[in-house]
């Protein structure tokens, strides 16, 4: 090692270190300017808009904004004495002020969701509002009787909350009580769970199909001479040439009761005409269509994997005396593994989070936690529920890449 | 045997082989020449289009590599990377189903005969070319087989290491008995390793004799051309008396040669003389000529002259680096020579 006291100089006296910077910083800077583009647009258009909408699921201030006085007296209140007069007077005040910048129907819609019924009781009320007079407790219950009732202010308690684990828990199919409490949803309101749990399921089947399918295809075109499997290889890409959504369409010509598979069928007599499979609009549509769909995902890491393995080794496995299958299982498969690894977490990820064909072929046993969100996102347009799902789905992958890693290995991964 | 692999052309055209057991046998060709498809015949992993291969009496056409008991080591060594030395070792132990103490003994003794005992831990990739050469080699004789084929072992090793393996494997095969079949296509790697060597081009053995018929004897313009440097002097013969031919040479001097390979009277001939068995000056009697020295290389232990000599200016001769001999120099003309009997008169 050199002596630390004195750097090493170059031929102009400058220390070696600081030239070496100096030479390198211009291209480490053009380096840079290449990608800055790339950045900006993938900053501005994907990290942002997701953080920014994930935060949604754990933040929401539109009551509390809205309805400054009512939430100012909610955070005193414990959640389960009666409900003081100081705080009906600065609800009808905020009602008032909410009826004239026309904001009602938003703060009517938020707390509706913690308890049904509130909206057309938050409108109903706003207009009449204006004309009540003190004592406003006995007035608004003389409006309406259910202003009376401990349920109303603990859900407006819930709403007034900036930070809420309150859709976080609904997404896992828990409810967050006015007092804290944290209970489980009623018996049949227990949607997300399910379909968590079913989204899981058809990804883990879809996997194993992909695999099963696309093993020995990969397997066959990595052992093709080159010009043969190159041709093959045009076959499975074909499909990507294609849209999604014609691919998903033709599955519904193919799957359907009086479709070119059950007519097929009852040619053939595997069924009888009035007795047809029901393959789409379920379950059995959305693994048929995705693991078609998802099948080059499959096949192309595996692929480029097997086409790496020496034909040599298998060779030299039946030389030592291996029969055809323990050459395979001993020799050419555990070097196959990381093609696999490669392929079933393509697969996997990008199957948890399908949309469009569960959507389409998925009827209502089919449909997986992306049609959920999708759902909120425009149907309900309940952002904030759809954020936190999304958040829990991404949780959810996080959690299961750091098992794969464990099990797998992330470093065993080879993409080619 | 014939072998072919479209139905059109033969790789392998007429080969009828008899190997000895205990025998080093080299098959020594240009690439594309047909040895590899050969051993790959051999090893059972190309079938024979036609004709039959017998193993100790018995044809082993339809047994497949893996029943046919002969052990290979591949040019890339084909060692498993994802297992270790000692498990790639124990492999073909395995799946003959031995037990484990006596597989562990014979990974023992076979690391031990290759010197790379204590590497059964190590994984392939930990290992330097010439290791993993020696355990590609212990891997293939660890279950004992009667025959072992090697194809160009040695091609990815530098030169020292090369040739120090070389006569390993050679010590290897004469300490246990074994019977090799060996693919190169380095000449010397063949003369220095080799019992006999045959001699492929073309779909077709040249040649099979042992090293030094080979070299001083070679029956035909092809392996005289292969093996070693080789002048090449061509002609008409003019005049055959027994053994030896009387020859017009195309720049019309005579010339005496040893009749081998060439035709009779007024058929075309190629003269093939070694470069050291020309000497200088004129004391030899037999075949006496000037040339023209266009270059000279200094290569240490002896000197190569190019030279002009009877119209060929790529005619070479080697002389020893002695305390003897006259230097010559560029542009000299002088007197050299050589015996009828170094001069083969061989098909063109």
């Amino acid at each position: 090692m050199p002596d630390m006291a004195e750097p090493i100089l170059a031929a102009d006296g400058t220390p070696l270190k600081k030239k070496l910077g100096q030479a390198l910083f211009r291209s480490r800077l053009s380096a840079f300017g290449l990608v800055v583009p790339l950045l900006a647009f993938v900053v501005v258009s994907f990290i942002v808009p997701i953080i920014a909408l994930l935060w949604q699921g754990v933040y929401d201030k539109r009551f509390a904004v809205l309805m400054p006085n009512t939430s100012a007296a909610l955070s005193d209140w414990s959640g389960v004495s009666e409900p003081t007069e100081e705080m009906y007077s600065a609800l009808v005040a905020d009602l008032v002020v909410a009826r004239k910048e026309k904001t009602i129907g938003r703060v009517a819609t938020r707390v509706n969701r913690e308890l049904s019924g509130m909206r057309s009781l938050f409108t109903s009320t706003a207009r009449k509002a204006a004309e009540l007079e003190a004592p406003y407790k006995d007035a608004l219950i003389a409006v309406q009787k259910t202003w009376g009732e401990l349920e109303t202010w603990q859900a407006m308690k819930i709403a007034s909350r900036v930070y809420t684990p309150g859709y976080l828990l609904a997404s896992l199919d828990f409810k967050l009580n006015a007092d804290g409490s944290i209970v489980r949803q009623d018996e049949n309101r227990r949607i997300h769970v399910k379909l968590f749990l079913r989204t899981l399921e058809i990804s883990m089947v879809v996997t194993i199909a992909c695999l099963l399918l696309g093993y020995p295809i990969a397997y066959l075109l990595a052992s093709l001479p080159l010009r043969t499997s190159n041709l093959l290889l045009v076959l499975v890409l074909l499909p990507f040439w294609t849209s999604l959504l014609v691919r998903t369409t033709a599955w519904i010509a193919m799957l359907q009761s009086q479709g070119i598979m059950n007519d097929l069928f009852v040619a053939f007599g595997v069924t009888s005409d009035d007795d047809r499979f029901s393959l789409i609009y379920n379950k059995t549509g959305s693994l048929i269509a995705m693991t078609h769909i998802l099948l080059p995902f499959m096949i192309l890491p595996l692929f480029s994997v097997m086409k790496a393995i020496p034909p040599s080794y298998v060779r030299a496995a039946k030389s030592m005396g291996a029969s055809d299958w323990t050459a395979f299982w001993r020799v050419y498969f555990p070097q196959s593994v990381a093609g696999i690894g490669a392929g079933v977490l393509l697969v996997f990820i990008l199957a948890i989070g399908y949309y469009i064909t569960p959507a389409l072929v998925g009827g209502q046993d089919g449909q997986m936690i992306s049609n959920i969100i999708d759902f909120h996102m425009r149907k309900s347009l309940n952002w904030n529920l759809a954020a936190a799902i999304g958040l829990v789905l991404l949780v959810i992958v996080l959690l299961l890449f750091w098992v794969y890693d464990r099990v797998v290995g992330i470093d065993n991964i080879k993409l080619g | 045997m014939q072998k072919s692999y479209d139905g059109k052309s033969l790789v392998v055209k007429d080969l009828n082989l008899a190997i000895g057991r205990g025998e080093f046998l080299t098959l020594l060709g240009p690439s594309g020449s047909g040895k590899t498809t050969c051993l790959m015949m051999l090893a059972g992993f190309e079938t024979a289009t036609h004709g039959d291969i017998f193993l100790a009496g018995r044809p082993i056409n339809n047994i497949p590599p893996h029943k046919r008991g002969i052990g290979m080591v591949f040019q890339n060594y084909a060692l498993f990377p994802h297992m270790t030395v000692g498990e790639n070792l124990s492999f073909p132990l395995e799946v003959r189903k031995l037990g484990k103490a006596e597989r562990e003994e014979k990974v023992r003794t076979a690391l031990d005969m290759v010197k790379m005992d204590g590497f059964e831990k190590r994984r392939p990739s930990q290992l330097s070319g010439g290791q993993q050469q020696r355990v590609a080699l212990a891997r293939a004789l660890v279950f004992e087989p009667d025959l072992v084929l090697m194809d160009e072992p040695l091609g990815a090793l530098d030169k020292q290491l090369r040739e120090h393996m070389q006569f390993e494997i050679k010590h290897l095969h004469e300490r246990l008995g074994i019977t090799v079949v060996y693919v190169t296509h380095d000449q010397s790697e063949a003369l220095t390793m080799s019992d006999r060597i045959a001699v492929f081009n073309d779909g077709v053995i040249q040649q099979l004799s042992n090293p030094d018929d080979l070299y001083e004897r070679p029956e035909n313009a092809f392996v005289a051309q292969f093996i070693g440097e080789n002048n090449r002097l061509t002609g008409t013969v003019e005049q055959r008396n027994g053994k030896i031919v009387s020859i017009a040479l195309d720049d019309g001097s005579k010339s005496k040669a040893l009749a081998v390979n060439c035709g009779g009277q007024g058929s075309r001939t190629v003269l093939s003389i070694r470069p050291e068995r020309v000497v200088l000056g004129w004391e030899n009697e037999s075949n006496t000529t000037l040339g023209e020295v266009l270059e000279l290389t200094y290569l240490g232990d002896h000197i190569r002259y190019r030279m002009k000599v009877h119209g060929n200016p790529d005619f070479v001769l080697r002389l020893p680096n002695t305390s003897e001999h006259a230097k010559l120099t560029v542009g000299e003309t002088a007197k050299i020579s050589w015996n009828i009997d170094d001069c083969r008169a061989l098909d063109i």
